[in-house]
């Protein structure tokens, strides 16, 4: 297992690299300076900002420079906003992204399951229908056309919940946010579990089970869980990326201080360090939740760590 | 059970085949799938649909009173009504939203498919390579593309925008330049089965070069995953395109898109619920029955079922 996870993490570098040297490059390939205002600066001052950010010196330094940076964990400088550096601005924003993205997973995870195990055993009934039919409009209604209409209903008509921002941080300002976020991941989810559920069901130890006179739901829960819950792990790497890229227009939508606020804003404004320092993080981020599902899934399924 | 059999019934398929005999005609795998796909009635309704949905944003707009960017000095912010003719209302510069609508399901439109034209013909290509080269540079292109993969793509565009700006085809041939992995994958498994088949063999052994090969006899077999491929991205390509639109990259004024107008409309839907409401129920029925028909495809198509 710890064999595994060594070569998995190995694997997992060459991905960060290119990543990284990527977006370096398509920033500073990028059309217009971050100092091209409507009136142009003086050619002095000029000079002296792109010393300070260090765009005089040659691209291949400049690239090397950053690498050796951000070895040490820095994500380097903003060219907006000066008081912060992209990593404090990170951490600022990060704790409000985890928040509303760890409870959208969690969410997505335990309605898709439920869902799919039903789904499953009452096939072709009628909640089965009323159930696929509600997936079907997660999966095709994007989250900015849902968002709105549930923050008229329920924020401005019902007036139950906040329509927006984050408040003190408790349950009423998550709920909107959480549940738009994870909609269209539990109907992913709930297909696959649905799928892989109908056919351990008709496999032969299960029906082993049910001949020996074990009940249905210990046959369902003890013995065709596990097995079927495999194609639902391997999707959740993936899910994890989404949920994160996702949060990016749920946090604008809402007005949730997280990272995706930052860099929307960074993106408008053009500030390129911004930009790359947050793209960065969101695919080390990315990149480390994949490497876990990954683990997650060779404890689950043997067969995966001898490959 | 019944046991009475329809005599009719039963016997359809032998004179279908029979007929087809007859008229001489052999029976392809796109004709059969074909046959499938208008068999299966969410797919026939979604397609009638799609179609009536594209041919109204085509053919309409001349014949509308109003044109998409003038606004109307009578009309601000104006409910849907009959008798002024702005059949979905306007906005509030005065804008009739029937035809914004409908211009922007055109752009919405054009985009998904210059988008999914580039991701077909390099996916394509790439995974045929690929496939029928084989050995170390399979397995290196290979590898790009496991790269590629694990790399959020929504953040490359994202990069590509703050870069390409303004320029919306540009950005979007772009965007395919991301969205091609997957058929990259499926064409160059398709490509290992197939280049192995005998009419390749032939071919080669008659003197054609590779490239010929792949473009003459490769590419050709693979037109099921292709149309599935494309039936699956063009959605997601207009998804894609609003959800940048709406984060304020996409399509600026005085163009529209679909994802603009819901953009626009969500900041007002208090008191002009409207302006969402139409461009939305556009989008999702656009979308509704585009999954129909990919899936509709898939089921034609699947070489499984047959």
């Amino acid at each position: 297992m710890l064999g595994f996870a060594f070569r998995r993490l190995l694997t997992a570098i060459p991905v960060v690299l290119i990543a990284v040297t990527a977006c370096f490059f398509i920033l500073r390939l990028a059309p217009g300076g971050p100092f091209d205002q409507e009136r142009a600066l003086p050619p002095d001052i000029l000079a002296n900002l792109r010393a300070h950010y260090e765009l005089d010196l040659p691209l291949y330094q400049q690239y090397l420079n950053y690498l050796w940076r951000l070895l040490q964990g820095d994500l380097g400088p903003s060219f907006v906003t000066k008081d912060y550096t992209v990593g404090e601005q990170i951490a600022i924003g990060l704790p409000y992204t985890l928040t509303v993205g760890g409870l959208a997973f969690l969410l997505a995870v335990v309605i898709g399951v439920a869902a799919g195990i039903y789904g499953a055993l009452y096939q072709n009934k009628g909640l089965d229908y009323v159930i696929a039919a509600a997936l079907m409009i997660g999966l095709v209604v994007p989250n900015f056309l849902v968002a709105p209409i549930l923050q008229l209903v329920f924020g401005v008509q019902l007036a139950w919940l906040p329509v927006g921002g984050w408040g003190d941080g408790s349950w009423p300002f998550l709920v909107l946010p959480v549940f738009v976020l994870a909609f269209p991941h539990a109907a992913r989810i709930s297909r696959l579990m649905r799928g892989s559920m109908i056919e351990v069901l008709n496999s032969n130890f299960i029906k082993t089970a049910r001949a020996k006179g074990i009940g249905a739901r210990r046959t369902v829960l003890r013995h065709a869980l596990k097995p079927a819950l495999t194609p639902v792990v391997s999707y959740l790497g993936p899910a994890a990326g989404y949920l994160l890229t996702g949060s990016i227009v749920v946090e604008e939508i809402f007005g949730i201080p997280g990272i995706g606020r930052y860099f929307i804003q960074a993106a408008l404004n053009r500030d390129y360090g911004m930009v790359l320092g947050t793209v960065v993080f969101y695919m080390l981020l990315i990149v480390l939740l994949n490497l876990l599902v990954d683990l997650a899934y060779a404890l689950l399924d043997p067969r995966v760590r001898a490959r | 059970m019944t046991l009475y059999v329809d005599k009719r019934e039963a016997l359809e398929p032998f004179a279908k085949h029979e007929a087809d005999a007859v008229q001489g005609k052999p029976r392809s795998l796109t004709r059969d799938a074909m046959r499938r796909l208008f068999s299966n009635k969410a797919a026939v309704v979604s397609l009638v649909v799609f179609v009536l949905i594209v041919g109204t944003a085509l053919i309409l707009p001349p014949f509308l009173p109003y044109d998409y960017e003038t606004p109307d000095w009578a009309a601000f912010s104006a409910p849907p009504s009959v008798e002024s003719g702005h059949y979905f209302g306007t906005d509030q510069n005065g804008r009739d939203l029937l035809a914004r609508t409908l211009y922007g399901t055109q752009v919405s439109l054009l985009v998904a498919l210059i988008a999914t034209t580039v991701s077909v013909v390099v996916g394509v290509l790439y995974g045929a390579v690929s496939g029928f080269v084989g050995g170390r540079v399979d397995a290196a292109m290979m590898r790009f593309v496991d790269v590629m993969y694990a790399l959020p793509y929504i953040l490359f565009v994202i990069l590509l925008m703050v870069i390409f700006g303004r320029n919306v085809y540009l950005l979007f041939a772009a965007i395919g330049l991301l969205e091609w992995l997957t058929m990259a994958r499926i064409v160059r498994g398709q490509t290992l089965s197939l280049k192995e088949r005998e009419f390749v063999e032939a071919a080669r052994a008659s003197g054609v070069s590779t490239f010929p090969i792949i473009l003459r006899h490769i590419v050709p077999n693979l037109v099921g995953p292709v149309v599935i491929f494309a039936s699956l991205t063009i959605p997601e390509i207009i998804v894609t395109e609003s959800f940048l639109s709406y984060l304020g990259f996409g399509v600026q004024e005085p163009l529209t898109s679909l994802g603009t107008l819901i953009s626009e409309g969500a900041d007002v839907l208090e008191v002009m619920p409207w302006l969402l409401l139409f461009p939305g129920a556009t989008l999702v029925a656009l979308l509704l029955s585009l999954a129909f028909i990919g899936d509709g495809l898939r089921d034609a198509f699947d070489p499984k079922d047959r």
